[in-house]
């Protein structure tokens, strides 16, 4: 296949995941037709082929999960997509890939909810079960683009996050973000930053699948590659079996966290609007984002000195980008398209430092310019 | 060194932490037994076994045997093996799970998994019974018997594992039992060497659970009722359907040439080039 340079391309969001995915390696793809995330199957089962990579359409989203962790267990990126009621179908399996530490990337277009909701029309109610969906306590990355050039960076950046940490990323869009167009400039393949697991460099006899490596991030030999080994969803070993033992247990535990929590600034991204000197911050995520930016420009424009913290990273969360703006800010705004589950957290860190809005909305609009401009300039 | 050390030596874990979990006079050790010897004879290499399971006792198994092994969620075994066998087709992909496993939380991706003739193949224990939970009736425990969850009797009916994988569409179904484990090795030696979804139904005994609430006796007991009910498929053509009403039929129950998933995959691959070169 030839090497494409720059390219200016019109995309939806959900085509940029696409792009992304292909670019970022991915070769494997298992997914259940679900609204609105059924653009993302539909070409991937057009271009995987066509890249000698495989695309199934599976039973259910459980399925559709189990079998992305197994391509990824034989050495193939892999990657499932849906919205709701499928993520909340996939939450067992993910969690073993979190136990068993089998990168993969789990898209979730988010749409109005509880349950079968409003299928057409966008929320941002997944964000708390992005973080807890799946039983026990465990770490996890989520990563929720805003633009559709992010959907194709944050794409990227979830395959090279979940193979240099061996956990799954979700990637949360809401149905505005991945059913927009945008104008977007795809680099060239070459251009690509492709991170790939760790792989032994021990000869089969000394290699220890779970070893308690100084980064967390233990060496993934794949199937097949004559590292025989056992994975399991039960708690083990260093050595991948079984073990009640308190004493293998808790370091076990400890490592899974602390792969993640010792790279946080690593995982971290997002963007400081205008937040220097502002003493009133927005913190937002996904679509609504754009309205806050939009909002906090015209804020400016009337003398009001509001800033905007554009979180593409909601999980680990980012506290110090928090803290940061706290420095200036006497009120923090947080629109979302639910009932206040990131503000919340916003809360947590805050503890009483600064007086914490929310501008909640769950009735399958989208969040306005307009509504974020109010309380500005009320508090303003 | 007798024959049978020597696949020990050759194919159980060293490092692994034995005991196993199992009963004693369990049946599932005699089925291990069969799959070692039987894998042993196919030729297959160690390194391009990759061994998957479901929950339950039966799904223990992979632990314990020196090969890829993969112990995954509770019915989605096969799930996790389509994944694997898609992702690297040169991988020999075997399934172990129980009743349980396979066709109650896991009926769909068994019925599935057979419909597209995935190259796999499942090895299902069947004991008709949730063992591991503390005997629990599963879908295949027989009407009016007794569980810990039936304890005034089973009003559901059971499935017939076997006749259920040959209607989905499976290349290749073999029903054995743990007393006849010569002729199950056989089955299972049968089922690996063939290219498509294969099935291979192992009734086996749980003396402790099913055995003990139904007054059926211990594992010997349990076996001789195996060795009582047990009809070789060629011997029922030759039977009345009322002597065949409380048997159920060993030997290969269906073999056939059927298009295989990955194959019919690859011709997607090359229109899919095609089609972007053009």
């Amino acid at each position: 296949m030839k090497k494409r340079n720059h390219e200016e391309v019109l995309l939806q969001g959900n085509e940029a995941v696409v792009e992304g995915a292909l670019r970022a390696g991915c070769r494997f793809f298992a997914g259940y037709p679900i609204t609105p995330a059924t653009e993302i199957s539909e070409i991937l089962s057009v271009k995987l082929p066509a890249r000698k990579g495989t695309f199934i359409q599976m039973e259910d989203e459980i399925a559709s999960m189990g079998a992305i962790i197994g391509a990824s267990l034989a050495g193939v990126k892999s990657m499932t997509a849906t919205s709701g009621p499928g993520f909340s179908l996939m939450q067992e399996n993910l969690g073993f890939a979190v136990m068993a530490e089998v990168p993969c990337v789990v898209v979730d277009v988010m749409r109005g909810g509880p349950s079968t909701g409003l299928p057409t029309l966008p929320s941002q109610g997944d964000v708390m079960q992005a973080r807890w969906g799946t039983h026990g306590d465990h770490p996890v990355i989520v990563l929720a683009p805003s633009t559709v050039g992010e959907c194709f960076d944050l794409t990227v950046r979830a395959f090279n996050l979940s193979e240099r940490f061996r956990n799954p990323v979700i990637l949360l869009l809401d149905e505005v973000v991945a059913h927009m167009r945008e104008k977007v400039v795809l680099p060239g393949e070459e251009v690509v930053e492709i991170v790939n697991r760790p792989k032994p460099k021990v000869p089969p006899e000394w290699y220890i699948p779970y070893e308690n490596t100084p980064s967390g991030v233990p060496p993934m030999a794949d199937f097949g590659d004559g590292y025989r080994h056992h994975v399991t969803g039960l708690t083990h070993d260093v050595r991948g079996f079984p073990t009640e033992r308190p004493d293998e247990i808790g370091p076990f535990i400890a490592r899974l966290f602390r792969k993640i929590s010792q790279h946080m600034a690593e995982i971290h991204s997002g963007e400081f609007f205008l937040t220097d000197d502002a003493e009133i911050a927005v913190i937002a995520y996904g679509s609504v984002a754009r309205s806050a930016k939009r909002a906090v420009r015209e804020a400016r424009d009337l003398g009001i000195k509001a800033g905007l913290l554009k979180l593409n990273t909601l999980w680990p969360f980012m506290r110090a980008a928090v803290d940061k703006v706290l420095q200036s800010a006497r009120v923090l705004v947080v629109p979302e398209m639910n009932m206040g589950q990131i503000s919340r957290e916003v809360k947590r860190v805050n503890q009483g430092r600064a007086r914490v809005i929310g501008i909640n909305k769950l009735d399958g609009t989208m969040i306005t310019p307009e509504e974020i401009l109010k309380p500005l300039m009320e508090v303003s | 060194m007798a024959e049978i050390t020597k696949l020990i030596h050759k194919y159980l874990r060293h490092d692994k932490k034995f005991p196993h979990v199992w009963c004693p006079g369990c049946g599932i050790g005699i089925m291990l037994g069969a799959l070692i010897r039987a894998i042993d004879k196919t030729g297959f290499d160690k390194d391009e076994i990759v061994l998957v399971s479901g929950i339950g006792c039966a799904s223990r198994l992979p632990v314990y045997v020196d090969f890829n092994t993969l112990h995954t969620t509770h019915g989605r075994a096969l799930t996790f093996a389509t994944g694997v066998k898609l992702a690297k087709p040169g991988m020999k992909v075997i399934v172990v799970m129980g009743d349980g496993d396979a066709v109650a939380i896991g009926g769909n991706h068994f019925i599935h998994a057979a419909r597209r003739n995935i190259d796999l193949t499942a090895v299902i224990l069947n004991n008709a019974i949730y063992g591991m939970t503390g005997g629990q009736y599963s879908p295949t425990t027989p009407y009016g018997m007794r569980s810990t969850t039936t304890v005034y009797g089973n009003v559901e009916h059971a499935f017939k594992i076997s006749e259920l994988a040959v209607t989905a569409g499976a290349s290749f179904v073999a029903r054995g039992t743990v007393y006849h484990a010569n002729q199950l090795a056989g089955l299972m030696e049968k089922a690996f060497s063939k290219v498509g979804f294969s099935v291979v139904e192992v009734i086996s005994h749980c003396h402790t659970q099913y055995g003990k609430l139904n007054r059926m006796g211990g594992a010997v007991a349990m076996l001789e009722w195996q060795r009582d009910h047990a009809v070789p498929v060629e011997q029922a053509a030759r039977m009345t359907e009322e002597s065949l009403a409380d048997k159920f039929l060993t030997g290969v129950l269906a073999d056939r040439m059927l298009p295989v998933y990955q194959d019919e995959y690859d011709v997607v691959r090359a229109r899919a080039e095609e089609a972007e070169e053009g």
